[in-house]
């Protein structure tokens, strides 16, 4: 009992103590953070944005040189001139004599472990996928990044059927995942075996930007090609 | 005298209080990212990069940290460089970002990190700490290599993707879930003690 006045004095000075020393690690650690946030940003950006640039090269076979669109206000594809931020971009991909082979979708939807960004290549003369490309996962290590690796799979995005109706405003049959080995329909994702919910969100995510993309791209298909300045 | 104790701080984690072998701590990542070898030695090394920057903190701050709020302290310090290693890991390239990314936050909840922080560093000078980390720091990240690299060759019949058999090879996918994790550890447990009793009765 002796002991209780000693111990409120010594709390009531060491109290500002723990506050300082909390604020100032806090201080201390925001710093850190923000000097390494802004040292790394600029190499982070291009690095993300050279992945996304070889990416297209991966999902339209046959591509020398690309191009970026964008929907304007009309709602037509123009070509991106400037860098802008904060639209919908889409990559139009050239052969060696200027001819499209294709244009590369971005798309995104719910993994397993977060938020999955792949990367499509769709080709209007054949009215198909002919690549496709994991832009970033967090899938689990060893199971649901089979995703970019099952040989399977990925032939599953070498010819998959997304041809439009014949009002040319949705597809003719939905791009649908299906579990592994029960593929029948060119228009069906083949899922895999031990990845099963990584490989259908990637079937239900194209599914889902198909039916979105790929209708406006093949009405506009003439904006893609390329008018002006062609190879030599 | 100095000299041979410091030497003494970086050999025991090795061997001796190995983190994972002989003080069984961090197991979160040990069982879920060892399932690669190339995996499991960049964990070892972005945890290694976290125990020594925040035992060096720590060390450096001990006397400034009031013992009643320490402990929020040193998660601060800890998730601090964690936040660190998750940018420079992004910045230096997007695909192991890409096959790490999930666990990297992880670091921050490894109870090796915090221990060090709480057992050794906040007791002891600068030069001690930084040689108790990286004692502790290698000997996590062999403890991780060597589980990593058997699952690997058991499991996928590679070493750092490299084929080591004949195409005919069946591979242990159990040895890739986490069930093969535990097997692995148990095994590796099992020869550390055996080679550490022997040389005791010897």
């Amino acid at each position: 009992m002796t002991e209780s006045p000693a111990i409120s004095t010594n709390a009531s000075t060491s109290s500002t103590k723990m506050l300082v020393a909390m604020v100032g690690i806090g201080i201390l650690c925001a710093l850190l953070i923000v000097v390494t946030f802004q040292g790394t940003l600029p190499r982070i950006e291009r690095l993300r944005a050279e992945a996304l640039a070889q990416a297209v090269f991966k999902v339209l076979p046959g591509t020398s040189q690309t191009r970026t669109f964008f929907i304007d206000n009309s709602g037509q594809f123009t070509e991106m001139v400037a860098e802008e931020t904060a639209v919908t971009k889409v990559y139009a991909g050239y052969d060696q004599q200027g001819q499209l082979t294709g244009v590369a979708v971005e798309a995104s939807g719910q993994g397993y472990a977060d938020i999955l960004r792949i990367l499509y290549g769709y080709q209007p003369q054949s009215q198909s996928i002919v690549g496709f490309h994991v832009l970033e996962s967090k899938e689990t290590p060893g199971l649901g990044d089979k995703i970019e690796k099952d040989a399977n799979f990925l032939a599953n995005f070498e010819q998959l059927d997304v041809s439009l109706a014949e009002d040319l405003k949705q597809l003719q049959n939905q791009v649908v995942p299906v579990k592994q080995g029960e593929k029948q329909h060119p228009w069906e994702v083949d899922g895999i075996t031990g990845a099963t919910i990584s490989s259908r969100a990637i079937g239900d995510i194209l599914g889902a930007s198909t039916m979105e993309w790929v209708p406006l791209i093949y009405q506009q298909r003439g904006n893609f090609e390329l008018n002006r300045d062609s190879q030599p | 005298m100095s000299a041979t104790t410091s030497t003494d701080e970086f050999i025991k984690g090795l061997w001796r209080e190995n983190p994972v072998f002989v003080q069984v701590l961090g197991m979160c990542p040990v069982l879920a990212v060892s399932n690669t070898a190339e995996n499991a030695l960049a964990m070892g090394l972005a945890t290694a990069f976290v125990l020594i920057m925040s035992n060096l903190l720590v060390s450096a701050l001990r006397s400034f940290i009031p013992k009643q709020v320490r402990i929020a302290c040193y998660i601060l310090i800890i998730a601090t460089f964690v936040t660190i290693t998750d940018y420079a890991i992004q910045a230096i390239s997007v695909e192991l970002h890409k096959s790490l990314g999930a666990f990297i936050s992880l670091i921050v909840v490894n109870c090796l990190i915090l221990s060090r922080a709480e057992a050794f560093a906040s007791k002891n000078t600068l030069g001690k700490s930084l040689m108790d980390a990286l004692g502790m720091g290698a000997g996590f990240l062999f403890a991780l290599f060597c589980l990593g690299a058997v699952r690997e060759i058991l499991g996928n019949g590679t070493l750092f993707g490299l084929a080591l058999f004949p195409d005919n090879f069946e591979s242990w996918i159990v040895m890739i879930l986490p069930a093969g994790g535990f097997f692995t550890l148990a095994a590796w447990l099992l020869i550390f003690n055996a080679i550490n009793e022997r040389r005791g009765t010897s």
